[in-house]
């Protein structure tokens, strides 16, 4: 169900990028080249990690899968169509919520219905499902300043996914909240995956939650981003915290630690 | 009344007693005369002896800093709008807006008044000179800093201009324009007196400047009272209206 394994020959992926390059033209400076000819394939229904040192151009490399930013070289393409701009179908969350503080919660995951024009009472009720889903039950007329960093993020993963995108871009979505509540986000994330089989690229720094999350996890040079190596986490959905202590979790945690230059044998420190 | 409001109100109450005290011991003690600085209950004498006075002087004054207040609103928002939304716009008209507010308003009062005659109008319009330049500059700012990412989601679902700007770039700026606006409210009172002083036959200002030349010292300071307090209803009038308009804000504040 989860698109787990090797890519299928012959068939077109979800989504590609062939030889992505993306220079920026800067004043006086040389140009800085930020991505450097990358190469990926998902398929539907598959989380892929993009796992780099900050300002790698990881989250470049995810605007273009939007079609927020455009590639200098190379082509990006979705369901093979170029992608040439964001679309309707794509959700994003970002790494703050970005939530309206004039709007209630429900009236925030409420919003991409209200601008499609589909803001009826199914939708009203979608999104008080969805709400119950994040934990949010209850939650749904307080103004987003009242909730905590997490919660408010919880929110914002159900504007992402109101309108029943087909890809999800999730743009280091956790990285600014603490380890117990990022794990409990981590697992909320794969749940959401289940239900929505939605295909998500991620963006992120930590190499456990890239693990742990992923079908695969391309793990980045710093810039200009190359992919260092390409790795396919097998561990079979549903996936549960424990397999996080496991020896072949802490394999593919060091081949990623290797490929990105951290030698201080990361995956046994986190395994305590 | 929670304990912490009644505070609130308790010891700037306080302050003001000791103030007016001292005030009152200072003058008594060192036998100042009236004409410099009349003892606190000479001006309460004044103002109680001549409300009716006053209120309808008060009222005339009200009445110029509200209106050049919220023309200045009134204007000031599209002038603003129009220039975040349009590149030329904003090159053409912005460093032009910027030159206006260099000069001073108390040497443009005596040409507007030539202009306007000494009634309301005059008035006004210096409200409304001194009021707008912060609604234009605050607005703009905070047309300007709508997070990008909101913009981004905005763009994906293939919001129109209009929907952007009223559900997202509008109300985020709005604390932005409150901002502005209550700096502008302050402004507003001292364009109208500025106008009154130049050229007028009432108004609060203008009372002030008559009891000034009477040597009515108590009466200039019971003016100046007035004026004070009217600056702090128009102020609080736009606090109120934040708070409505924005309930997010003060739900937080309680909660």
């Amino acid at each position: 169900m989860t698109g787990n394994g090797a890519a299928t020959t012959g068939s077109t992926p979800f989504g590609c990028a062939q030889n992505v390059r993306k220079v920026f033209q800067r004043r006086d400076k040389d140009p800085l080249v930020v991505i450097d000819g990358i190469s990926c394939e998902m398929e539907q229904g598959e989380l892929v990690s993009f796992l780099g040192p900050s300002g790698c151009g990881k989250t470049t490399l995810l605007r273009i899968f939007a079609g927020l930013t455009e590639a200098t070289e190379g082509t990006v393409q979705i369901r093979g169509k170029k992608v040439m701009g964001p679309q309707p179908d794509f959700g994003f969350v970002f790494q703050t919520p970005n939530l309206m503080p004039w709007r209630t919660v429900l009236d925030n995951v409420l919003f991409p219905m209200e601008i499609l024009k589909q803001n009826g009472p199914d939708a009203r009720r979608r999104a008080l499902e969805l709400l119950e889903l994040v934990g949010l039950a209850g939650f749904e007329k307080n103004w987003p300043n009242q909730l905590s960093g997490g919660m408010q993020q919880r929110v914002s993963l159900c504007r992402a996914i109101i309108h029943k995108p087909s890809f999800l871009l999730m743009d280091e979505p956790f990285g600014a909240l603490d380890e117990l509540t990022r794990m409990g986000m981590n697992d909320l994330l794969l749940d959401i995956r289940k239900v929505t089989n939605v295909t998500i690229a991620f963006v992120t720094h930590s190499i456990n939650e890239a693990v742990y999350l992923s079908d695969q996890v391309l793990v980045f040079t710093p810039r200009p981003a190359k992919i260092a190596v390409h790795l396919r986490i097998d561990f079979p959905y549903p996936r549960s915290s424990e397999i996080r202590y496991t020896p072949r979790f802490c394999d593919f945690q060091m081949s990623a630690s290797v490929a990105l230059g951290v030698t201080d044998g990361a995956c046994l420190i986190r395994g305590a | 009344m929670s304990r912490q409001n009644l505070s609130k109100i308790f010891f700037p109450f306080m302050g003001m007693l000791l103030v007016i005290g001292v005030w009152q011991l200072y003058v008594v003690q060192f036998a100042v005369s009236t004409v410099v600085l009349p003892k606190p209950s000479l001006v309460l004498h004044s103002m109680v002896s001549q409300y009716w006075l006053l209120l309808s002087e008060g009222w005339v004054t009200f009445k110029e800093c509200l209106y050049g207040f919220l023309l200045a609103m009134a204007i000031g928002i599209p002038i603003a709008v129009a220039l975040t939304g349009s590149r030329i716009l904003n090159l053409t008209f912005y460093p032009l807006i910027v030159a206006t507010q260099s000069i001073p308003k108390v040497a443009v009062a005596p040409i507007i008044l030539v202009w306007l005659g000494t009634g309301l109008e005059s008035k006004l319009a210096v409200a409304f000179l001194v009021a707008f330049f912060p609604v234009v500059v605050d607005t703009a700012a905070g047309l300007r800093s709508t997070p990008q990412e909101l913009l981004d989601l905005a763009r994906a679902l293939r919001a129109s201009r209009l929907q952007i700007f009223m559900k997202i770039q509008f109300p985020s700026a709005l604390p932005f324009v409150f901002s502005g606006a209550k700096v502008a409210v302050t402004l507003a009172v001292i364009g109208g007196v500025i106008g009154e002083f130049v050229g007028s036959t009432e108004g609060l200002g203008n009372l002030l400047m008559v009891a000034n030349s009477q040597i009515n010292s108590p009466l200039a300071w019971a003016s100046l009272v007035a004026l004070s307090v009217l600056g702090i209803l128009l102020f609080g009038a736009v606090v109120l209206a934040e708070r409505l308009l924005m309930p997010w804000v003060e739900e937080n504040r309680h909660g």
